[in-house]
């Protein structure tokens, strides 16, 4: 948000993403309220938003590879799986502290990734799509199938732990959660705004033209699909120790349809536009459980289970919504909102 | 020939390109030389283009070579021949449509810049003061061709005139040590056309760089141009000084009421 009259001086400050002391002042408020949130927020709100974070960090991943990049992925659920498994395994069976294993659930998810995310150097758009899909019942035919990630009986990740302190709770995990989202948001932010993030914008906008500019197709689909997939992974460890179990139907096919939904409605292209398209999900989902039950009662031919069949209905409506009507996303709004607030009050 | 001892940069020797049954490029032998601008023209479908991609490495000619420096690049993938220092602009303008004319311009920068992932996400340090080097140098750039009042357009919603002008640009902030230039001024009228005549002379000035280009307008060919060498249907039928050209029959044959 840049108010009208605030100019540059130099390039450091045309790249700045907070400009005033306004901004750092509500930043830094935000912040505060937002870590004071336990103490006086619902358990239900906490608990809410440690769900929320995960999504962000595994929606920041694909935000990279395929809103940035352009390669589209279906697989987010299971490289989120492949994190979540790296960390128990590590934590059960090899009594790997916490704070280690979620960096390696980070990179044994980003390198499973490059891996899955070869077809991307042969294959665009369509099939690509098809390929990941194929990746995810690999990947997902593989931990029921291991001895070592404890078949369909899953595994019990500890709760983290720092010198006798233990993260047991909702309330602390949520600690852990949120700054480990804040982090990755800046990370996010900045490598799309730099050579990097560059390089695969360019890659999406126009591969002949990028390989012209000296980029290399290869090594950079790859290098996004490494990095979407450590957003996955740490998202996937997180994940395990908030719940302190994991199996795998916590990592479907529709979870990784619902990530990309979420792309879709919050926009592709955009860092807080993965904000916008979680916390819209996230939301909706919400509402259809508050309300299933009457509707359930009112539309008795929804089945047994009432809540899924509305999401699911739900969530379609709201995407076909949105690919017709703002394609762009959220964020497209809200960039007509920060352009119209730049120019108040000379505003048209 | 020119008389003084041209050093020849960019050498093609028998380059010979196909599709199936039809024969693009026939035998082209074609040497590109320092600080020279060389006019590539032709009729439509000469092969114009196709030898550009040949340089650039979009395509691969079964049979000749393209010496660059001293070293072949007729294999070489076109990131490659990128690094080598060989830049070059688009007859259909392919720009990053998604960026604005500045990250258009900062993405050419690729090559030149070091910092990966790790010191992109974390951007404080080594990061930034890199994108500001560069942001100082593309800035240059920008004051060169006059696109001040466009930097922050997204290039997607740019008229004609002015994405080819980024396509120009963003060529140029590769910092090449060749420029090829696919038809700068297709599409034009008056005004713009003499705007990019001065701008690729002003480059050629500037940076002492050899700018091959493909340009259909003779007149302007015959203003920027210090040698021409001409393709029909895949054969190179003339080469020599502007004027040389225009008096060649078979060029007049090959152009056949078109200038
Ligand atoms: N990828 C390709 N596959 C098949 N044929 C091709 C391909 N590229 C070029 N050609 C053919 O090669 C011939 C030369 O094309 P090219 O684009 O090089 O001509 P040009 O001299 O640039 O023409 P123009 O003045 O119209 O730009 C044309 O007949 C074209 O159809
Ligand atoms: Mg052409």
């Amino acid at each position: 948000m840049r108010p009208c009259g605030i100019f540059d001086r130099n390039y450091g400050q045309d790249m700045a993403i907070i400009r005033t002391w306004q901004h750092w002042a509500s930043l830094l408020g935000a912040l505060v309220i937002l870590y004071l949130f336990p103490l006086f927020g619902s358990y239900y709100l906490v608990s809410f938003i440690n769900l929320a974070a995960i999504s962000v960090i595994a929606v920041l991943g694909l935000q990279i590879v395929s809103g940035y990049c352009g390669q589209i992925s279906f697989g987010q659920a299971a490289f989120m799986a492949v994190g979540a498994y790296t960390s128990s395994v590590l934590t059960t069976h090899f009594g790997v502290s916490f704070w280690l294993a979620l960096p390696l659930s980070g990179v044994v998810a980003g390198a499973v990734g490059a891996i899955g995310g070869a077809p991307s150097l042969r294959i665009k758009g369509m099939y690509l799509a098809m390929a990941t899909i194929a990746i995810h019942f690999v990947l997902i035919w593989l931990v029921l199938h291991l001895e070592i990630t404890g078949s369909f009986k899953g595994l019990y990740p500890p709760s983290p732990t720092l010198g006798g302190f233990e993260f047991d709770t909702d309330e602390k995990m949520f600690y852990i959660i949120v700054s480990v989202m804040l982090i990755m948001t800046y990370c996010a932010r900045n490598l799309v705004r730099t050579r990097v993030g560059r390089a695969f914008v360019a890659i999406r906008d126009n591969d002949l033209a990028g390989e012209v500019m000296g980029i290399n197709l290869y090594y950079y689909k790859l290098l996004a699909f490494f990095i979407s997939c450590f957003y996955a992974g740490i998202a996937g460890s997180l994940w395990a120790h908030l719940i302190t179990v994991v199996n795998a139907e916590q990592f479907t096919l529709l979870h990784a349809l619902e990530f990309v939904g979420m792309l879709i409605i919050g926009g592709m292209g955009s860092i807080p536009g993965v904000f916008f398209g979680v916390l819209f999900i996230k939301i909706l989902n919400e509402l259809v459980l508050f309300t299933s039950p009457v509707l359930a009662g009112a539309f008795p031919w929804l089945g047994s289970s009432p809540a899924a069949a509305m999401g699911l209905i739900a969530f379609g409506l709201a995407v076909s919504i949105f690919l017709i009507f703002e394609p762009r996303g959220l964020a497209h709004r809200w960039e007509i909102f920060k352009a119209s607030y730049r120019l108040y009050p000379f505003a048209n | 020939m020119l008389g003084i001892d041209p050093h020849s940069i960019i050498e093609i020797r028998k380059l010979s390109l196909r599709f199936g049954g039809l024969q693009v490029l026939h035998e082209i032998d074609l040497d590109v030389n320092a600080e020279e601008v060389l006019a590539v023209i032709g009729p439509n479908g000469a092969g114009k283009t196709s030898l550009f991609n040949c340089i650039n490495g979009f395509y691969h000619p079964y049979e000749g070579e393209i010496i660059y420096e001293g070293k072949d690049l007729t294999r070489l993938k076109p990131h490659k021949i990128a690094e080598m220092g060989i830049a070059r602009t688009f007859q259909n303008i392919e720009l990053f449509s998604g960026l604005t004319a500045l990250e258009n311009l900062m993405a050419a920068r690729h090559i030149l810049m070091r910092r990966g992932a790790l010191a992109g996400s974390l951007f404080f340090g080594p990061a930034k003061s890199e994108e500001i080097a560069h942001r100082g140098q593309v800035e240059e750039i920008i004051d060169l061709l006059e696109m001040e009042s466009i930097r922050k357009k997204v290039v997607a919603s740019l008229p004609y005139g002015q994405r080819k002008r980024v396509d120009l640009a963003r060529a140029l902030c590769m910092e090449p040590s060749v420029l090829l230039l696919d038809e700068p001024m297709a599409g034009m009228n008056v005004e713009e056309k003499e705007d990019m005549a001065r701008f690729v002379l002003d480059i050629h000035e500037l940076k002492k760089i050899p700018i091959v280009l493909v340009e259909h307008d003779m007149d302007v060919v015959m203003d920027i141009c210090s040698r021409v060498a001409v393709l029909d249907f895949g054969i190179k039928i003339a080469e020599g000084r502007p004027s040389e050209i225009r008096a060649d029959k078979r060029v007049i044959k090959a152009y056949l009421g078109e200038d």
